[in-house]
């Protein structure tokens, strides 16, 4: 039996303990569900903890011969769902209130496949409406707190499966990435999350937020976990027609690399701490023997503008089908017209509408050319400045965001600064590659992230190069004390 | 008084038999109890994605190649936006500026016979909407509606014409063409009552002397008009209003209008003016349709043999333009004349047969061509009879009634009832014998050069054997016995 509590396990570990008979399956999941207990009322990571179907997953788990348990790579191992992927037996939200009661009728794709590798779906994550947001302060439904720092945001979009894998309330989590939104909080909250190439892994169950950018990824303590994570949930599916399998992979040397340093992502705004811990980790890369390039992607200022106006306009169609009439809250109006504007009034919240505002405007006619055509011509230039810079370097290492996790309620009345924030991570959307957020250290408390940047569909090779810095770095120790 | 030119073009929505539906794997069927065709993707449930039925594509370029169309070999997909119950995502997934086909035509040929093409602006693929049942009298007092999605999703072409068609009797003839063209390709029902065929007019009038473009006359369009005839109508009262309010010195106002079977009237639905903005653009759930060059040309070659080449066929086989024209419009008639005269050489008989007593037989039980209890076997048997004299044309007639009454064979007919025509001429001659003693006064006519009084007297023999006797044996029996008995006689 183990010394230390079965919750502060990395997920290989609990399922190679789980496989040995070690441990059971049961003994995991309730000490998981006991700190959720001890723990998430203060970070509110969770929006639904299936409890019971927890344990009797874990118990119908814990009749499976050591065969049957090594078969399946999850087995044993709880995993939380970012409450924008649809689950059959649990709600699911997207964090809004127009979805009211909404219990979908069909798993997601990657759920279907957590299920098949043995994952025990613990529950549902907070997470900014709709997945639009930095820091989960858009959430309708919950507050999530930084697990570092409980009077600080966790990040966002994925602000709670972040916090959840930070304060060890599950050893996985699934996130969403539309702009960054694995990366940042993973960043924020000191761990480890990765969105793969667009296409990589199956969208089918992801509520869609903007389709030509949404892509679900892991999020883990470790470089190890999150790979786990991703080799389960990757892969073609027939009910994408976007989603690739590995066939198409790209390798990439086993180095020593060239690694490229864009000078666009180290100007002005960075906070100190960042900028510190940034190169000191390309520091070590250089004392691990790769050769630090300095690189150009000249059209990154435009990232922000283009990515603002493609997102909302997918989005705003996307959330087109919240109109009261099949499922979710539906507010009585006189007529058809009525009750369309009064469901989607009051079943919105502020950043959704602005965001349904601005895709709608972007989309009439009379602007499309001037807006979203345009968008879309400067999105394939920042695709080709990537294009090019890997045509040079093997990989690119910035910082995964500008700043550490900032005070709850100190945005609110400036979407913009939150915008910005998004500066480093957007690109990766916008140009379909890879991007995985590690931690680089802790300044003043607070964890800082280090992104990882590499040529589309080099996702293994992306966590492989992650893999070898991990080593290098401090451990990281992680906050125990979150309760208030 | 100025003149005006008619202006008309359609847009044309054809459901495509595809098995299921445009997107996902339910049931394209027509019917079903209301939302039994469904599941999360045609539902619109949060997080689906669609996937393009290949199926679907195959019809749909074989129908853009069979109009004449040009098939892009990279076309894309786009989202049409618009809030309405019956549409699940409020968008439909259509294609907006790169349509599967574009440069088609369809060739009609109107009383003078003079052939015209009539172009075929675009053929693109898109899916199809569900529909609302209204609690209620009428949507205004309606006290609720609901929503049946079994058609949400089922694959649709929209084929839309140019502004080519010049009056309604044009509009009549495209569509007939345009329906004919279709049923030989196997991708549709086309039944305009089931909606599986739907037709949206568009009309306005071109002042003389207007040198600007089409788009910019007011435009009216009639929309979702349920049969041929009535889109006929439509066009016929819509270009009567329209003169009559610009003779009035009033304006054409540009809107969308309704058709009243009733009354043969349109009337206004909305005004355009207040029109959606669609707000399309690229669906991002779709990569773009990418289709191989070679298969595209395959397609175009395996095209069955379509209405135009038919028609040629059947006139240079000396089938009455008027005939071939009745053949080939209605397909199941045609290939059912075609198995006919598989086993027959004489065509125009079978023609004949066909267009006049079989189409009235197969009308007046509600039965068409295909499904019809007398087969082409059937018929030929009949037709073989006639031939060989053993029935007279009105013995045939009888025949033909009684096989569909009882489903029998044309010989079991006969044989049950006797019917078989007296060919031999000692059975008649007694007869013959009898009717000129009878009618001496009649003959002494004959005699005197009335020709008429032949016949009446063949009527009488006729009568005598209910018509069993062969009528030019027994015209023939009659003369040879008048110049042996009775000419003879007067010398
Ligand atoms: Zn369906």
């Amino acid at each position: 039996m183990a010394s230390k509590p079965l919750w502060t396990y990395e997920a290989h570990t609990l399922h190679d303990l789980f496989c040995e008979g070690a441990v059971s399956a049961e003994e995991i999941v309730t000490s998981h569900l006991a700190r959720i207990r001890a723990v998430d009322a203060s970070v509110g990571a969770f929006l639904y903890v299936d409890e019971a179907g927890a344990v009797a997953e874990a118990r119908r788990q814990d009749q499976w011969s050591a065969a049957e348990r090594r078969e399946r790579p999850l087995s044993g191992v709880p995993v939380a769902v970012k409450d924008n992927i649809v689950t059959q037996g649990m709600p699911t939200t997207a964090g809004s209130k127009i979805l009211g009661e909404f219990v979908s009728p069909y798993d997601a794709t990657v759920v279907v496949k957590l299920k098949q590798a043995g994952a025990v779906i613990i529950g549902k994550t907070n997470l900014d409406e709709f997945a639009m947001g930095s820091s989960t302060e858009h959430s309708a439904l919950a507050e999530t707190r930084n697990p570092w720092d409980l009077s600080r945001v966790p990040g966002g979009s994925s602000g709670g499966s972040a916090a959840a894998v930070a304060a060890q309330l599950v050893p996985l989590a699934l996130g969403s990435d539309t702009g960054g939104s694995i990366r940042q909080p993973s960043s924020y909250c000191g761990i480890v999350g990765m969105k793969p190439t667009y296409g990589r892994v199956s969208r089918y169950g992801l509520i869609a937020f903007a389709s030509s950018l949404d892509q679900i990824g892991p999020m883990a303590r470790s470089i190890r976990d999150a790979r786990l994570l991703y080799h389960v949930i990757q892969g073609a599916d027939r009910h994408d027609s976007t989603a690739l399998s590995s066939a198409g992979d790209r390798t990439v040397s086993g180095g020593p690399w060239r690694i490229g340093v864009p000078r666009e992502y180290f100007g002005e705004g960075m906070d100190a701490g960042v900028r510190r811990l940034t190169e000191a980790a390309l520091e070590r890369l250089r004392g691990m023997g790769h050769a630090l390039v300095e690189i150009s992607l000249p059209h990154t200022s435009y990232a922000i503008a283009t990515y603002y106006l493609i997102a909302p306009a997918e989005a705003s169609s996307n959330l087109s089908r919240f109109d009261g009439v099949r499922y979710g809250m539906r507010a009585e109006g006189r007529d058809l017209l009525t009750m369309y504007e009064k469901t989607r009034d009051e079943g919105f919240g502020a950043e959704v509408k602005r965001r349904i505002l601005l895709g709608t405007h972007a989309l009439s006619a009379g602007y499309y050319d001037a807006y979203y055509l345009t968008a879309q011509k400067v999105r394939t230039l920042i695709r080709q400045d990537f294009d090019k810079a890997f045509q040079e370097v093997d990989f690119i290492v910035t910082p995964t965001t500008p700043d550490v996790a900032f005070r709850r309620g100190e945005r609110d009345d400036d979407p913009i600064k939150m915008y910005l924030g998004d500066v480093y991570t957007v690109t990766a959307n916008l140009a379909g590659i890879p991007g995985l957020s590690m931690p680089a250290g802790v300044a003043d408390g607070l964890p800082v992230g280090l992104q990882w940047l590499a040529p589309g569909l080099a996702d293994t090779a992306l966590f492989d190069a992650a893999a070898t810095l991990e080593p290098q770095m401090e451990p990281m120790v992680w906050p125990m004390g979150v309760e208030a | 008084m100025s003149q005006y030119q008619v202006i008309i073009g359609l847009e044309v929505h054809v459901e495509l038999k595809t098995a299921t539906k445009l997107f996902c794997g339910c049931s394209a069927a027509f019917g079903g109890d209301p939302n039994t065709h469904t599941c999360p993707v045609c539902l619109g449930m949060p997080g689906v994605l669609p996937v393009i039925n290949q199926e679907a594509i195959r019809l749909a370029v074989r129908s853009a190649l069979a109009l004449n169309c040009t098939v892009r070999a990279v076309s894309k997909f786009d989202r049409k936006q618009y809030f309405y119950p019956d549409l699940p995502k409020a968008y439909q997934i259509s294609q907006y500026d790169q349509p599967l086909g574009e440069y088609g035509w369809v060739t009609i040929r109107g009383a003078d016979d003079a052939a015209k093409k009539i172009g075929v602006r675009r053929v693109h693929v898109e899916e199809d909407a569900g529909k609302l049942n209204h609690l209620g009298q009428r949507l205004g007092d309606a006290t609720g509606s609901l929503v049946d999605l079994n058609r949400a999703g089922v694959p649709l072409i929209e084929i839309v014409s140019e502004p080519d068609l010049r009056s309604a009797e044009e509009a009549r003839l495209y569509l007939t063409e345009l329906r004919a063209v279709l049923s030989y390709l196997d991708v549709s029902d086309l039944r305009m009552e089931e909606g599986s065929m739907r037709c949206d007019a568009n009309v306005s009038l071109r002042p003389e002397g207007f040198a600007g473009s089409l788009e910019d006359l007011p435009r009216v369009e009639i929309k979702n008009v349920n049969s041929i005839r009535n889109v006929q109508r439509g066009i016929e009262y819509e270009v009567i209003r329209q003169t009559e309010l610009l003779a009035a010195g009033e304006r054409i106002v540009k809107e969308t209008r309704g058709f009243d079977d009733a009354t043969g009237k349109t009337y206004s639905q909305r005004s355009k003016e207040e029109a959606n903005d669609y707000r399309y653009f690229p669906e991002p759930d779709l990569p773009p349709l990418v289709l191989d060059p070679q298969w595209i040309a395959d397609m175009k070659r395996g095209l069955p043999a379509l209405p135009d080449a038919i028609r040629a066929d059947l006139v240079g086989r000396g089938i009455p333009e008027k005939d071939a024209e009745v053949l080939v419009l209605d397909r199941e008639a045609y290939e059912y004349w075609r198995e006919a005269t598989a086993l027959f050489q004489d065509e125009r008989l079978v023609t004949n047969w066909m267009l006049s007593d079989l189409s009235r037989l197969i009308n007046a039980r509600g039965e068409s061509f295909a499904n019809s209890g007398v087969r082409p076997e059937g018929l030929v048997e009949l037709l073989g009879l006639i031939q060989a004299g053993t029935l007279s044309g009105r013995m045939a007639k009888e025949v033909l009634e009684a096989m569909f009454e009882s489903g029998q064979t044309a010989s079991q007919v006969v044989k049950d009832k006797g019917l078989s025509q007296i060919t031999d001429a000692g059975a008649i001659q007694s007869i013959v014998d009898q009717v000129l003693h009878d009618n001496p006064a009649v003959v002494q006519d004959f005699l005197s050069g009335k020709e008429k009084a032949l016949a009446f007297m063949v009527g009488q023999v006729m009568k005598q054997t209910r018509g069993q006797a062969k009528p030019d044996l027994v015209n023939q029996l009659l003369r040879d016995s008048i110049q042996k008995n009775y000419a003879a006689s007067q010398d």
